[in-house]
């Protein structure tokens, strides 16, 4: 556990002393601060109308109507980003031979893999953290529900999870960054849209593309509903990275 | 104490080493000796753990590096070719950094740290980002990361390389201060750099080893290349002037000298030849001579 920290604490310390933690965490802000600002503004609009013409008044819901549309933006923005928070974990090292201080040192593989899994994270919840600021502003002026609003950021943290789990897989195969980015941001996305193949293929394949998406585990979370497969199914990804990361140090060996 | 047995190491397409033993006793510095591309790098990584032998066995104080690597970790510093820092840490910062790496207990790492910068001089630069230090620094730096879990085994690959003659000098005395503590391994194609620092060396050529000389045996003879013919020149009075001299021959311009024990230091000789107003061409320890005539033979029959 101790040699699992010493990994993170030193990729956190790279992270804070690079800008690239700074601009992405700037850039999430900016983008999901203007999405936020659009749906609200929408919502706005809507709920006005509904008011006026008192039509369909039961549906007026600030969830729905606002935060739910909200994370489905949000997913796309991290789908963009994520890959450049994790390609130079694993890459830089490599390109800088570092990698041989640490592999010939007495830490296990698995210490450094999680090590450095850890420390992506962590940047990772600090910059969802920031996003809570818009949801306060909403507490202030109107009265959203508080738990469906945290599970949709319980999915939100778990999908980014495995994003930087498939982030540090492709960075582990290459000593360049662009190409880790490259081949993180493309898999995300083919996992993602995989489930569109699903729909219109024969009925036993659907089911298997379907459950493989992303999408239809995110979907859930975001209406607010906590179902233990979904969960299981981001652990089981991220287990997936992870070790898929430590045999590309095996294979290499023998290579 | 390092031994290598049968160690052969296979890449996709090439065999970079190929069926290679030797021994090196405990507190003894050896030399990797061999033109580039002649698997001293793959040798030394196989001895550190970074790569696993295809065949044979490697074994550091009597543990095998492919059965206990955590403990061969433990006892083995290493230097690679290329100094494994992060420019974008403070020396302070890396050296703490990798006092963890080695689970130096916590109210220890401050000593061991301050051990290793006064040991390699980087008191001047300790706060400094390692982007902005020299290459000297950066290779002192190198060398306390290696030694700061006080290893028992110290792999230093070309340690001495790009830097400037007195940085050279430095790290050689540095080098050589080791001996106290640990074993050496450092590899080198700078053939006076092990004729001065190692006590013996592995010559290894294409993969393959080629010859394993000692000091004893290199530090007996001398050839001086002379710029008129040695023959012509009399040559009874150095044997008379160092008795250590046991035989004078004269070939050609070449002057070959062989000692009775084995000489660190040929100053004198040179001097003396100096005074005598020899005009010296080139001198050759005997190492030197030793890997040319395997070298170039080599690559004569090659041819």
């Amino acid at each position: 556990m101790k040699n699992i920290w010493t990994i993170t604490k030193k990729e956190l310390k790279s992270f804070l002393y690079s800008p690239i933690a700074y601009i992405l965490t700037s850039f999430f802000l900016l983008v999901s601060g203007f999405f936020f600002y659009n749906i609200l503004a929408w919502a706005n609009d809507q709920t006005m109308r509904m008011m006026q013409s008192g039509y369909g008044m039961n549906r007026i819901n600030i969830n729905q109507m606002l935060f739910e549309p909200f994370f489905n933006n949000m997913t796309i923005i991290l789908m963009f980003l994520l890959p450049m928070l994790t390609m130079r974990l694993f890459a830089d090292e490599k390109k800088m031979r570092t990698e041989e201080l640490l592999l010939t040192s007495p830490l296990r593989l698995s210490a450094i893999i999680i090590g450095k899994y850890l420390a992506a994270l962590i940047i990772y919840a600090i910059i969802l953290l920031l996003t809570a600021t818009y949801a306060i502003f909403v507490f202030i002026y109107g009265n959203p529900e508080l738990a469906p609003l945290l599970t949709a950021y319980l999915g939100l943290f778990l999908l980014g999870a495995v994003f930087i789990a498939i982030g540090l897989f492709a960075s582990a195969l290459t000593e360049n960054q662009v190409i880790a980015a490259v081949i993180s941001f493309s898999s995300i996305l083919l996992i993602w849209v995989i489930s569109w193949v699903g729909e219109s293929g024969p009925g036993a394949w659907r089911g298997i593309l379907t459950y493989l998406s992303f999408f239809s585990h995110f979907k859930n979370m975001v209406s607010g509903v906590i179902d233990t497969q979904d969960i299981v199914y981001y652990l089981t990804f991220i287990f997936l990275g992870l070790y898929l990361t430590r045999s590309v140090f095996e294979f290499r060996k023998w290579r | 104490m390092i031994q290598v047995e049968n160690v052969s190491k296979r890449f996709a397409d090439v065999q970079a080493v190929k069926d290679i033993s030797f021994q090196v006793e405990k507190g003894k510095i050896w030399g990797f000796l061999g033109p580039n591309g002649a698997g001293k790098t793959t040798t030394m990584r196989i001895l550190t753990g970074y790569l696993p032998p295809n065949e044979g066995r490697a074994m550091i104080n009597g543990i095998d590096v492919s059965t206990d690597l955590k403990s061969i970790k433990k006892i083995v510093g290493y230097l690679p070719e290329v100094v494994p820092v992060y420019s974008d840490l403070t020396v302070k910062e890396f050296l703490r950094f990798v006092a963890e790496l080695y689970s130096i207990e916590r109210k220890r790492i401050r000593f061991a740290i301050d051990r290793v910068v006064e040991k390699t001089n980087l008191q001047a630069v300790y706060g400094r980002l390692i982007k902005n230090i020299s290459r000297g620094y950066r290779q002192r730096l190198g060398i306390a990361q290696a030694i700061i879990h006080e290893p028992e085994v110290l792999i230093l690959d070309e340690p001495t390389i790009g830097l400037d003659p007195a940085q050279i000098i430095e790290i050689r005395e540095m080098i050589r201060s080791f001996k106290d503590s640990a074993t050496v391994i450092l590899s080198s194609h700078i053939l006076a750099e092990i004729t001065q620092v190692c006590d013996g060396a592995v010559i290894i050529k294409e993969g393959r080893l080629m010859a394993t000389p000692t000091r004893d045996e290199w530090g007996k003879n001398l050839e001086i290349v002379t710029t008129g013919m040695a023959g012509d020149t009399d040559w009874s009075d150095l044997k008379q002037a160092f008795p250590v001299i046991s035989e004078v021959r004269a070939e050609g311009q070449v002057l070959k000298l062989e000692f009775s024990e084995t000489l660190n230091d040929f100053n004198k000789i040179i001097k003396y030849l100096i005074e005598k107003d020899i005009r010296i061409k080139e001198i050759k320890a005997g190492l030197e001579a030793l890997y040319m005539k395997i070298i170039l033979a080599e690559e004569g029959r090659g041819s």
